[in-house]
Parts: structure tokens; C-alpha cells; sequence
């Protein structure tokens, strides 16, 4: 090699070396970018979930109060009928404040037997006629039962409502925290987890509010959907990905479709008040015309999905059963389906999450009424999990905000066990060619 | 082998287009009408067929016999066409939306693009390879089961089980998988793959074995097998065969059709083509000077 050779690619090998320089530090500053990005997404994720749990955690327990309870066959049975008709109507309320004055027999005041009564949830009553109905026996004899308190003592048991507020600021009297005091300290003071809030529907009593109504009514409307928009879905995407010529009619289609996917929820909802309910006079609030409505919603989603994971799957595969003598179904259902089928799944479980979210187009037709029986049927009037937390988030009562942020955290878990869901079906069936 | 057996029939030798139709005026286009076709020993016959990719002509006014229980071996360089040639005899050409092709392709005395023709027949009959071994992520003995499964052609699982082994045995492949029928094709060498997809193919009992550049994923004793496994295959199967391995065509074939620019420059015994081409096209490939 001559010399001017040598230092010319000296001068070349130098120049690569100082452009590494700039090229590492680029690289650097990307990094760096991508992690605060990641950093401040999982820095609010962690506000909004941890604000929403440490508000809605209080909303799965309780506080309960030990009573003595005397079944007293004159007021549930005085005329001695025997009759559950006629239990059912006893007055069970009175039996609650009979329950109270015993245990504070030292309570004489008339008004300060009135306060008493705000000590114990209105919702006991019920509570007391459900014992009798299931166990008739019970009827005069004397009980301990654990009755639910009322939201103004949970809510000053679990601290929402500071003790140090002036007595006028607070619907908890001093003369309440004395008898609550005192309860404690006798221990017929507990806090345990609200069962009813699992099991019962929508009430105005915030303490008896619970969120079964909704869970059912969303699983009810979610069944529909995923029972319209799958079949449907995956079908289309077969027809239009593996089937279908390619002509001006379809590249329409497949143009639509990608707007179907864009437009905005509460549209759909008006599609479907003015198709559904107004023009096939379908039920109002019921879970079939929820379902219908959000599978529209859900089938482009589908229908991209289907097709993306259709495409993905490799050509050599529908070549060898082409060449093989297998007819263009044959091909689609024997090979093509079954390795797009974890895409597809994972596609459609992303599509119902959205639609188990999806309040808006609910409301337009109605799913927004404060339904206090459990759905038995797909029509019967229902709400969603969505437009519960929606109507608690908009109840004055303070024990709701509770309940509102219980809800979403019942919500926020349904969505996650569905995106795990999916994440898991991607990996488990994740195949290499 | 089997060509010094055979009666030499007539001498087809395609140099231009012009030539072709003179040969094609020789012969009565009888292969409409009598059910035997002209040519002795014609599997297949190909008369000026012209493909086209839209407005690019991929192949002109190819004409060729392919001959029973022979392998027919297409050469040329890169994008002449053989590929194309290959996926017409058997109507792959179908699922590309922009190709068309015209001309007339027999099988035996079936027009293979004819009104009546079930691609799906047409495929039982004339079986396909391809260049990259494409097992289904299937097991092995599914792969092999699925042809004569789809075509309905066993009745008993034991007459499935007797297939798969016998075409798993001709193929060459038996030994290596016997004891591991039910793991996925996929997890098999290339070499392996390669042979799987042959007894896939061969299952089905195809008359004709198309096969696009077989061993261009093989290592050499890879290749050598699947050779000897044509060789073995051409005394059941009629078989055409892709190559860019010039040895490759020299070793397995009786025939060779060389391809330039999407016409067929020569066509004829492969001793002759590769001891004597008439071509000096011919000869200018096969001697490494172009292509
Ligand atoms: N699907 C297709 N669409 C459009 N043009 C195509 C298509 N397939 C092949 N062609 C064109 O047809 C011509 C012949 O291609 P072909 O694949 O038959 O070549 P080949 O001889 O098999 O080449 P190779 O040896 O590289 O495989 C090429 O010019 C190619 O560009
Ligand atoms: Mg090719």
C-alpha cells in the first residue's frame, strides 16, 4: 500500500469514529426520551389507579352494630295467621328501634330517641324481614344480629368525616359519637366486608347500594354483543380477506368499515333509538338492544382484527393445501383459520373491553335508569357497569363517591382480567413459521 | 434408467416461435377428439401458451410435452419464467387476481383450463412442491393425512395409517420420523421439511409432481437425497422439476427445457441439450456465460 493510500484511510476510519461519536449519542437521547415517556405514562397510570383504590377501597367494607333483637310476635304476627304474606308486611323498622332503645335503655329524650335511629341503616329492616322469610322459626325469640350502620356512622367510622369538625358541619352528633364511642368499646362495633354491595342492585341507600345489577346487566349486554358481532365479524373479514374478488365494491367496503371503526360511540346509540327502539319498538333499557348497539360498535374492530391476523398468516400455508387439492374453504378453515384464530381472539376480547367500558351509547337508549331489581332476562330493563359508576358519580350523597370509586375499581378489574385475557392467548398460541 | 427403455418418440426441438407452429401444423390437432393423445407417451401437452401479469407478457407461445414417467427438467435464468410455466400446469396461476393465460394445456385428454374443469380434481392429479418446504405447523402425520383425508380417498383409519407410512417411506423420510409421527412438521430440518412436503405431495397419489426448485434450501447431502428420491419417484410419478443446479438437470432428468426472456429456447433429450445444444443461447447457459 502506498503512503498516500494509508493516510487517506486513516482520515477515513478517523472520520467514522467521530460520526460513531454523534451516532452513540443520538442513540443515547432516544433512549432517554422513550423511558421518561414510558415513565410519565406509568406515573399517571399509578395516580389514577392508586386515587381510585384508595378512595373506592373503603367502599367494600362496612360497619356493622351488634343488637339484641326481639322477634316480637306482636308486631311481625299479632293476629297469629302464620302467613309469610303477612310477616313480609310486619314492621320491621319498629322492631330495629325497639332493638336500639334496648341498648341504650338510658336513652329517654324523645329527640334523643328519635337520633338514636340514624345509628342503624335504614336497609336493616330488610335485612330482619329476609331472617323471618327464611327462617320463620325465629319468630319470638331473641337474637344477636350484626345489623349495617348507617352511611353517616360508616362514613365517620372510616375517617371521611373528621371528628374534629365543628358538631353544626357534621350530620354526626356529639350525642352519636358517644353512643358510637361506647359501642366500640363494648365491641358491638365491627367493620366487615359489604357483601351486599356484591350482591344486591342499585338502591338509594348508599349502604344498600351494591353492584350485581350492573355486572349482570353488563355480562347480559356483553353476551349479545359478542354473540352478534364474533360470528358476524369473522365471517366478513373471511369473506372479504380470503374469498372475495378484489373490486371497486369491496375496496369500498373495506374503506366503510375503517370509518365504522372511527365514528364515535354515541353515535351508534342514536342508530340504534332510532332503529331499534323507535322504529322496531324493541324494549327500552334492555339488555338485547345494549347488546345489538355496542356489537355495531364492535364489528369493525372485529373485522380489522380478523383481518389483520388473517393476513399475517403466512401464503406458503395457503399455497401447500392450494396445491394439494384443498378447496378455498377448505383452506381458510382447516389452516388459515385455526393460526389466525389467537389474533382474532385477541382482537375480539380488545373489541368487548371497549364495549364493556362503553357508557355513552348506553345511555342513548336508556340503560341509564335507576334499576333496583337484578336483570332476570335479556329484557328486562338493566344498567352497565359503565353507567353505574356514572350514576353513582352523580348521587349527592357523600357515601357515594365511595361507591363510585368501588365501582370503577370492579370495572378497572374486569378490564384487566380481559387484556390479560388477550395478552395470554398471544403468547400461549404464538406460533413461528 | 428408464429413457433407453422407452421408444423414442417424435423429436420435439422448439427454437423460435416460428418452428413451433410449424411443428404444431405437423400433427392434426387431434388432442380434442381422440382420447389418446398424439404424442406417445404425452402426459402433458402445452401448446402456445402466453402468460401474462397485466400488461407484462411473463411467457410466449410455450409449447411442450411432457412425457410419462419421465422427468422433465426447466432451466433458465432468473425471471424467465419457469416458476410461471410450472404454477400454470396445475392452475396455481388462479389465485393471482392480475394473471392471465391463454393457450391449451392437456392433461392426458383433459383441457386443463377447460369450462368443466374442478381445480380441485385437477390438483389431486397433478401434485405440487415448492421451493420452500412449507409443512403445515401440523404433526408429520398430519400433513401427510391431510390430502387423502380432503379427497376422501381412505375409509378406515387404518388405510389412513398405511398411506402416511407408505408415503412417508417413499419419500425417504421414515426412518428419521417413525418414532415421532405426532410432532409438529415444523420441527423438522429443511432438509426434512422438504421431504415431508414430497410425501405430502406424494400421498395423494398425484399422476404429475410439479416441483419449483426443490433443494434450493439444501445443503448438498440434503440435495443428493431428494434427487435419488426423484429418480425413485419417476418410475410411478410423471415429474417437472425446476432447477438452477445445471448438474442438477444433467442428473435427474431425461429432458430439459431451458427458458429465455419467457420463451422456450430449447427443449429436447437433456444429453442432447447439454452435450449439443442447438441453441447458442443454450449453450451460453449451461457453459456459465450468461444467466
Ligand atoms: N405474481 C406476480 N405478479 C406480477 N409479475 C410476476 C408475478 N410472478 C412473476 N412475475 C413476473 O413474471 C416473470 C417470470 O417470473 P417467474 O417467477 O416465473 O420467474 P422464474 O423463472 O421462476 O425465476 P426464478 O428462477 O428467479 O424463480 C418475472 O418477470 C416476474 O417479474
Ligand atoms: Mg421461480
Amino acid at each position: 500500500m502506498t503512503d498516500s493510500s494509508k493516510s487517506k484511510s486513516m482520515s477515513h476510519s478517523d472520520r467514522i469514529a467521530a460520526s460513531l461519536k454523534r451516532r452513540h449519542a443520538a442513540e443515547t437521547r432516544f433512549r432517554l426520551y422513550g423511558i421518561s415517556a414510558i415513565a410519565i405514562a406509568l406515573i399517571f397510570l399509578v395516580i389514577m389507579l392508586g386515587s381510585i383504590f384508595i378512595r373506592g377501597w373503603g367502599g367494600f367494607f362496612e360497619t356493622q352494630i351488634e343488637l339484641t333483637v326481639d322477634f316480637s310476635r306482636q308486631i311481625i304476627d299479632p293476629e297469629g295467621t302464620n302467613d309469610p304474606a303477612v310477616f313480609a308486611r310486619a314492621d320491621f323498622r319498629k322492631i330495629v328501634r325497639n332493638a336500639l332503645k334496648a341498648r341504650f335503655p338510658d336513652v329517654t329524650k324523645r329527640k334523643d330517641v328519635k337520633a338514636l335511629k340514624a345509628l342503624i341503616s335504614k336497609a336493616a329492616g330488610y335485612e330482619l324481614s329476609h331472617l323471618i322469610r327464611d327462617d320463620p322459626a325465629l319468630i319470638g325469640t331473641t337474637q344477636n344480629i350484626w345489623l349495617p350502620s348507617s352511611d353517616e356512622v360508616d362514613n365517620f367510622m372510616k375517617g371521611s368525616v373528621s371528628r374534629d369538625l365543628p358538631e353544626s358541619a357534621r350530620r354526626i352528633k356529639d350525642i352519636h359519637v358517644g353512643w358510637i364511642e361506647e359501642l366500640e368499646a363494648e365491641g358491638a362495633l365491627k367493620s366487615t366486608l359489604n357483601l351486599r354491595f356484591f350482591t344486591h342492585g342499585d338502591s338509594r341507600e348508599p349502604e344498600n347500594a351494591g353492584i350485581w345489577g350492573a355486572i349482570v346487566g353488563s355480562t347480559l349486554t356483553l353476551f349479545i354483543t359478542l354473540i352478534l358481532s364474533f360470528p358476524l365479524g369473522v365471517m366478513a373479514a373471511i369473506y372479504l380477506e380470503e374469498l372475495s374478488p378484489k373490486t371497486r365494491w369491496t375496496d369500498f367496503i373495506e374503506v366503510n368499515i375503517n370509518n365504522m371503526a372511527a365514528v364515535p360511540s354515541i353515535i351508534y346509540g342514536l342508530l340504534g333509538l332510532a332503529v331499534f327502539l323507535n322504529f322496531m319498538h324493541l324494549p327500552r333499557s334492555a339488555p338485547l338492544v345494549g347488546g345489538m348497539v355496542l356489537a355495531l360498535m364492535t364489528l369493525p374492530t372485529i373485522i380489522i382484527a380478523t383481518r389483520a391476523s388473517l393476513k399475517a398468516v403466512p401464503p406458503s400455508i395457503r399455497e401447500a393445501a392450494r396445491g394439494l387439492g384443498a378447496s378455498p374453504i377448505q383452506v381458510v378453515l382447516h389452516h388459515v383459520l385455526p393460526l389466525a384464530m389467537p389474533g382474532i381472539l385477541t382482537g375480539t376480547i380488545i373489541g368487548m373491553a371497549r364495549a364493556l367500558g362503553e357508557s355513552a351509547p348506553l345511555l342513548m337508549i336508556g340503560m341509564v335508569a335507576f334499576i333496583v331489581d337484578i336483570p332476570q332476562s335479556f329484557t328486562d330493563p338493566a344498567t352497565a357497569l359503565p353507567v353505574q359508576v356514572y350514576l353513582w358519580a352523580d348521587s349527592p350523597e357523600r357515601a357515594f363517591v365511595e361507591k363510585t370509586a368501588a365501582a370503577t375499581i370492579v370495572l378497572v378489574a374486569f378490564l384487566v382480567v380481559m387484556n390479560a385475557m388477550a395478552v395470554y392467548l398471544r403468547k400461549r398460541f404464538e406460533r413461528r413459521w | 434408467m428408464k429413457t433407453a427403455l422407452k421408444p423414442k418418440p417424435i423429436r420435439v426441438t422448439v427454437r423460435n416461435t416460428q418452428s413451433s407452429s410449424s411443428v404444431q401444423a405437423m400433427k392434426p390437432a387431434a388432442d380434442k377428439n381422440a382420447p389418446a393423445p398424439t404424442l406417445e407417451g404425452a402426459k402433458m401437452n402445452i401448446e402456445k401458451v402466453n402468460v401474462f401479469y397485466g400488461d407484462n407478457q411473463a411467457l410466449t407461445d410455450i409449447d411442450l410435452q411432457i412425457r410419462v414417467n419421465e422427468v422433465t427438467a426447466l432451466i433458465g435464468p432468473s425471471g424467465c419464467g419457469k416458476s410461471t410455466f410450472l404454477r400454470c400446469l396445475n392452475r396455481m396461476n388462479d389465485t393471482i387476481e392480475e394473471c392471465r393465460v391463454s393457450g391449451l394445456v392437456m392433461l392426458d385428454d383433459m383441457d386443463v383450463y377447460g369450462p368443466d374443469v374442478d381445480v380441485v380434481h385437477l390438483r389431486a392429479r397433478i401434485g405440487m412442491v415448492f421451493q420452500k418446504p412449507n409443512p403445515f405447523p401440523k404433526s408429520i402425520y398430519e400433513n401427510v393425512a391431510y390430502g387423502p383425508r380432503i379427497h376422501g380417498l381412505v375409509s378406515s383409519r387404518a388405510d389412513l395409517d398405511d398411506i402416511v407410512m407408505t408415503s412417508l417411506t417413499k419419500a425417504g423420510l421414515i426412518k428419521e420420523v417413525r418414532d415421532r409421527l405426532h410432532e409438529s412438521g415444523t420441527s423438522l430440518s429443511g432438509g426434512q421439511q422438504q421431504r415431508l412436503c414430497i410425501a405430502r405431495a406424494i400421498a395423494v397419489n398425484p399422476e404429475v409432481i410439479l416441483m419449483d426448485e426443490p433443494c434450493s434450501a439444501l445443503d448438498p447431502i440434503a440435495t443428493a437425497r431428494i434427487e435419488e428420491l426423484i429418480d425413485e419417484l419417476s418410475q410411478n410419478f410423471t415429474i417437472v422439476i425446476v432447477t438452477h443446479s445445471m448438474q442438477q438437470a444433467a442428473r435427474v432428468s431425461q429432458r430439459t427445457a431451458f427458458f429465455h426472456l419467457g420463451e422456450l429456447v430449447e427443449f429436447g433429450d437433456t444429453e442432447q441439450v447439454f452435450t449439443s445444444p442447438r441453441d447458442e443461447r443454450t449453450q451460453g447457459y449451461i457453459t456459465g456465460r450468461f444467466g
